[in-house]
Parts: structure tokens; sequence; C-alpha cells
């Protein structure tokens, strides 16, 4: 079990080396540099002083070696301005050390945000936080909900009420979130005014039921369909298995044999579906937080990659890459562990 | 403003799909006559789920090919005294109603459905055949040799898994990046595999009997370079194989045997991107079910005999797997119909002015838009809906019947 981990750990750093390699590369493509150097500069700022912006602040270094530097496996070096030989950082907004220093991710640097004009990790923290808010409020709702529904579609195979929620289920899987929260809105906050078709308050005044509960259902609408599917699955395969019967016909009753016996072993495949979830959920925070205005990561998430702010973009990748590894290490662990059949070898 | 009244708009609706109605009625009389003799199509019908999803998968066929003919506005005409007119309203010079209401530009709301039926449905069925495409060929010899190359390929197929969407699109659909060689070198890729599928395909099927091994190799070629070139021949593209003087290759993509049917530029990186994220899951579970059919009998018969492991993979286990990749392909054009109302929704990749779904979502649901012309976001966001239930119904009763096999 422990080699298990150690590799599995191994792989998941090597998936991260690389990934976070490829969004560095994306990231500082020549369009984006152009652009930046167009931002930065003065807006009648000539090609020629747009180059040497570039070359001063050490965007035409060697790739690897700004790689390196953003990883922090490699010294930062300061910018010096040529006419006054000052040290001056590369943006007025953020402080940087005037020697050599290593100051990457791996010692928690991440960078200057061009658009919010501050350090990335003073926007970072709130940011998770609040999404960490909303993904609790949706798994909250969302697995209790789509487990219920899977198993009672799944205890008895080929009923009415299975086929009923079967449908319902594939009715929410074809629901992405920007098609939800539209309707959503226009129901409940335009037609009924009951709810806000705004979550902007619950970060300034607090989290209350009208202005959370439409972004909640908007994201969980669409995952429940997906886990509800998987957990009617296991659950008829289960209420298959030769121990059910004989539980069964030992006289128990039905409710007894689902509660007791059926239950426990139906949910361990869900459990991986559901920590599977969390990519597919991320997407759902971006579209969810645009569209209800909810300053999360997701929102920053398109702020940053619309505004051509490299070392934001940069962070949101690497955080959203890393939840995605965690999860999927933490339900590969999970389901040997949960298993007992599986033997990790 | 005059309108039409609820009934009018229902009418007219109704009365403006009528070649989608003819169409119908003329399948189901067929699926009527000829059921016995239709397979797997014919036992769709046999429960509610699955002739529902026949039914809209059909709907929305039916109205992208006539959206000519039931759309009665171009896609992006304006009728200045239209904008935001309620659904029903009638245009007081041209005296044509529109349907489903203007939108903030003025346009008509129904027309712009329709024709955004056509843009997915062109791009998401053919996006998914080429990731089908690819899954396999990189999919087969993964399950099926295993080692290093299964290694290597399920670790390349897994970044690409753990990379969220939607930063994958973030970053490969922006207008930048059509500046750089990564769509064209991507896409140019990407379009090779077909090629490489079919002539596999004929080389194993037909290896010693040259009278039909040629004729039948050429003819893949021609048409994969064929199909290549279209594809790849836009503007852009051009421009930059001149750069690294490579203009004999624009020049020869220029002849217009070559440009019978082009794409955009961002059509292509959308194209690209798209097949991209979805290549990676078809090859996960072609991989699967090689894993699982490589155990089966007739294939250690069919090795036995000799035949080589392309044979093997594309004659033997390719046609057993089909079931299953029905029900995936099925599954995937749904979930592309999602990608693409996603880029819309963000837009990336799309024009402005583009008629799909995703950009009429976006336009639709800003605040104020939402809050008082809510026809604008709901009627797309509607139309999607439909499409990707009536796909995902399909996929359902196809998994049901071929589980009854």
């Amino acid at each position: 079990m422990f080699s298990f981990i150690l590799r599995r750990l191994g792989v998941m750093v090597l998936t991260m080396f690389c990934l976070s390699f490829v969004v560095f590369f994306f990231v500082n493509l020549e369009p984006n540099l152009t652009k930046l150097a167009t931002f930065q500069t003065e807006s009648r700022a000539t090609d020629a002083e747009k180059a040497a912006w570039l070359e001063r602040n050490g965007y035409r270094d060697n790739f690897f070696v700004r790689y390196a530097r953003w990883v922090g496996l490699a010294q930062k070096q300061p910018v010096k301005d040529p006419s006054s030989g000052e040290i001056v950082p590369r943006f007025r907004y953020c402080d940087e050390s005037d020697k050599a220093t290593f100051s990457g991710v791996l010692q928690g640097d991440f960078g200057c945000s061009t658009a919010y004009r501050t350090t990335v990790n003073a926007r970072m923290p709130e940011a998770l936080a609040a999404t960490g808010i909303l993904m609790f409020w949706v798994m909250i709702v969302m697995v209790p909900v789509a487990l219920l529904i899977g198993v009672l579609a799944g205890m008895k195979e080929g009923s009415r009420l299975d086929r009923t929620l079967s449908v319902v289920s594939i009715g929410s899987t074809a629901t992405p979130e920007y098609v939800s929260g539209v309707i959503f809105s226009v129901v409940f906050a335009s037609w009924l005014g009951w709810l806000n078709g705004s979550a902007a308050t619950a970060l300034s005044r607090g989290i209350t039921f009208t202005n959370f509960t439409l972004p909640v259902m908007t994201m969980a609408i669409y995952g429940i369909g997906y886990i509800a599917r998987m957990t009617r699955a296991s659950m008829a395969e289960v209420m298959t298995a030769q121990y059910i019967r004989t539980a069964r016909l030992k006289g128990l009753n039905f409710r007894t044999v689902v509660l007791r016996h059926a239950l426990r072993n139906a949910l361990i495949a869900p459990f991986t579906v559901i920590m599977l979830q969390f990519p597919w959920l991320l997407t759902g925070v971006v579209v969810t937080e645009s569209i209800f205005n909810y300053k999360g990561f997701g929102y920053l998430l398109v702020q940053a990659a619309s505004n051509n702010d490299i070392d934001l973009v940069l962070a949101c990748g690497l955080v959203a890459v890393a939840l995605v590894l965690i999860t999927q290490l933490i339900s590969d662990i999970g389901y040997a562990f949960l298993n007992p059949r599986i033997r990790v070898s | 403003m005059e309108t039409i009244g609820l009934i009018g708009v229902v009418g007219g609706i109704v009365f403006r799909l009528w070649p989608v109605w003819v169409c119908m009625a003329a399948m189901l009389v067929a699926v009527y006559l000829f059921k016995p003799r239709l397979g797997l199509f014919g036992q769709l019908f046999n429960t509610g789920v699955g002739t529902a999803g026949v039914l809209i998968c059909a709907f929305w066929v039916f109205s992208a090919i006539f959206a000519d003919t039931i759309a009665p506005l171009g896609p992006r005409m304006q009728l200045a005294a239209m904008k935001n007119a309620v659904p029903g309203a009638i245009d007081p010079e041209t005296g044509i109603a529109f349907l489903l209401g203007g939108d903030n530009l003025a346009r008509d709301v129904f027309s712009r459905v329709i024709h955004g039926g056509r843009v997915v449905l062109t791009i998401a069925p053919a996006a998914t055949l080429i990731a089908l495409m690819v899954g396999a060929t990189l999919g087969l010899p993964a399950g099926y040799f295993g080692g290093k190359i299964d290694n290597i390929l399920s670790f390349l197929a897994n970044l690409v898994l753990a990379f969220p969407v939607i930063l994958l699109f973030y970053l490969l659909v922006t207008p930048g990046i059509m500046e750089t060689w990564i769509p064209y070198i991507m896409g140019g890729t990407l379009f090779i595999f077909p090629t490489i599928i079919f002539g596999t395909l004929f080389y194993t099927r037909f290896l010693g009997r040259s009278e039909k091994l040629y004729p039948y190799m050429i003819a893949t070629l021609a048409i994969g370079i064929w199909i290549w070139m279209n594809l790849m021949s836009t503007g852009t593209f051009l421009a930059k194989l001149r750069e690294v003087h490579m203009g004999w290759l624009a020049s020869i993509m220029e002849w217009p045997i070559f440009n019978v049917f082009g794409i955009e530029p961002n059509e292509l990186n959308i194209f690209v991107a798209v097949v991209f994220a979805s290549s990676p899951g078809v090859f996960r579970i072609v991989r699967g079910l090689t894993l699982d059919i490589k155990t089966r009998d007739y294939i250690a018969a069919a090795q036995t005999r000799g035949e080589t492991p392309w044979y093997i993979m594309l004659w033997e286990m390719l046609p057993n797997a089909r079931g299953p990749l029905i029900v995936d392909a099925c599954l995937r054009v749904g979930y592309t119909t999602i990608l693409l109302g996603t880029l819309g929704f963000f837009g990336l990749g799309m024009g402005p002015e583009s008629p799909d779904w995703g950009t009429m979502i976006k336009d639709g649901s800003r605040v104020a838009q939402l809050r008082l012309y809510t026809w604008t976001g709901v009627s797309p966001a509607l139309a999607l809906m439909s499409l990707v239930l009536g796909l995902n119904l399909l996929a359902d009763s196809l998994r049901e019947e071929s589980l009854r096999d």
C-alpha cells in the first residue's frame, strides 16, 4: 500500500511538472508577450520600445531559464533601468528583491497580477476560499440527492420508478450550467422574484438563502445526473449478487436488505465518481461564477485569461491542475481502501 | 408594436418548420413499414425513451438541413425596428413576424436558433468522428501490445485528461494563437489519422492481393489528402507557409479542388481544440475494450492462424467493439455540443456575430438582458438542452438494446 501511494505521488509530481510546463509555454506565446508589452509601455510606444521593454524585463531570456525562474529553481535577476542604472521592479505595484534570489512557486511566490495591480498571493487565497464555500454547499446538495436518486432507481431495475428517475437524471446531464443558470435566473429571479439573480452580495454581506441558492442549484443539477447514473448502475449490479438473494431468501424484508446489505457495497463505485467530478466542477465553477457574478476562483481565472494577466493565469492553471491531481490521488487510494477486493501490487 | 399573440407564435413556429414535419413523417412511415429489416435502428422504436431520442435528434438534424427554408431571415440580418422585440412582434416595414422575438442587435431569435443548430450539427459530429479515429488508432495498439507503448500513450492521455477543459480552451482558443503554428500543427496531425486508419485497414486486408491493394490504397490516399488539404487551406495558414518559404505548398492548396469545403481559421481552431479535448476519452474507452476483447478465443484463433497484429486489431477487435463505441459516440456528440456552447458562452473562438447557441446564451444572459428580454437567452438555452437530451436518450436506449443482444 505504501509503495502504491509513493508511486502514485511520483506520477503526480511528473504530471504536474509536464502540465505546468505546457501552461507556461502557452501563456508565454509571442502574441501574449506582445500584448503585455503594449499594455505595460505607453500606448504610443514604438515596436522598438516594446521590444526593449521585453528584453529589459527578462522576457527574452532562454525559455527554460525563465521556466526554472518561475518554478524557483533558478535565480530571478533584478531589473535595472538602462538610463539611470537604478533597480526598478518589473511592475511598479509589486515589490521585488533587488538582489538575485530564488523566488518562484516553490518558494511560494506566484508573481505579479497585472490585471489586479497587486501580487497573485494577495488575490488567490480569498478567491479560493470563496469558491471553497460554493463547492461545499454544492456537495452538500448534490451528493445526497444524487445518491438517493441512484439508489432508488437501482433498487428495482426496470421498474416504473427506475425508468422515471433515469429519464430525470439523463435530463440533468443534458443541462450544462450555462443553460440551467439562464433558465433558473429567468424563472426564480425575473418572474417569481424569490431569489437573487446575482451572488455578488454573498461575499460582501454574507451568504443567505436568497443570494446563494441559484448558484448552488445551477452547479448541482449538472453533476447530479452523472453521479445518480453511476450509483444506479452500481446498485443494480449489487442487487443481482448472490448474497443479496441469500438475504432475501433468508426472509429479510426488502428494506433491510437494501439498507443493511446492498447500500454499503453499492456506494464504493460512486465514491470514485464523486471524487472525479472535481475537474468537471471546475468548468462549472467558472461558468456559474461568471453568470452569478460571484468573485471566486473561476471569476479570477476568467479575469486573468481575458486580461492577458500572465502570472495570474499561470497560478490559476497550477492550482486547477493540482486540484484535479489531488482528487484523482484521493479517489485511487480511497478506492483501494474501500474495496478489499482490489489488491494493490 | 403589433404582435400575433401566443397562438400566432405557436402556429407560426409549427408552420415554419413544415419541412421538418414532412421529413419526420416520412421517416416514421418508413420505420413502420420496414421495421424488421432496420435492425438496431428499428429496435430503438420499441421503447418510449428510444423513440423520443430518435425524434428529438431527427428534429434538429432536419431543421439544420432545411435551415435556409425554415428561418425567415438570415442569422446576421438586422431589422432596426425590432431591437429586443417581444416574441410574435411584427416588423412594421417588411411585415415579417419575429416568432421568438428580437435580440439586442435587432436580429430574429428564431432564425438564429435554427441556424445555430446547423453550426452545432456540423462541428460536433465531425469532431466526434475525428476524435473516434484518433482514439481508436492510438487505443488499439496501447491495449493490444501493452508494455512501453501503453505506458507512454496512457500517460499522455492522462495528461490531457487532467487538464481542466476550461483552462485548455482559454489557452488554446484565443485570437493570438492563430498567429502561431500551434493550431496548424495540431490540426495537421489530427487530420492525418483518418488516412492512417483507413490506409491500415485496407493494407492489412488486401496484403498479397495486389489487384485490390493498389486501387484501395491509392483511393484512400487521394481522398485523405483531398480532405486534409480542404480542411487546412485557410488564409492564415497559407500566409504562414509563405513566411517559411513553403509557398509551393500554399500555391497547391489554393487550387479550387482543395477549396471545395473550407473552414474559417477560427473554426479550425475550435475544431482542433474540441477534438484534442475529447480524443483521450475515446482512447481510454478503446484501450479498455481492447484489453477485454484480447482475452477472447477468436483472437487466439486469429493469432494461431498467423494474422498480423494490425489485422487482428482492425478487423477482429474493432468490429466487436462497435456497440460500446456507438453509444459513446452518441454521448460524445452531446458532450461536444456542450463544449461548443461553453466556448461560445465565454466568447472563445466563435465570431461575435456567430449564430451558435453558446454565443446567443452569452449575449442573452447579461443581467439587464435576462431580466427584461428573457427570450433572447432562454430560446437558445432550451434548444441546446433539447438536442443534448435527445442525444443522451438515444445513447441510453442504444445501450439498452445492445445489452439485450
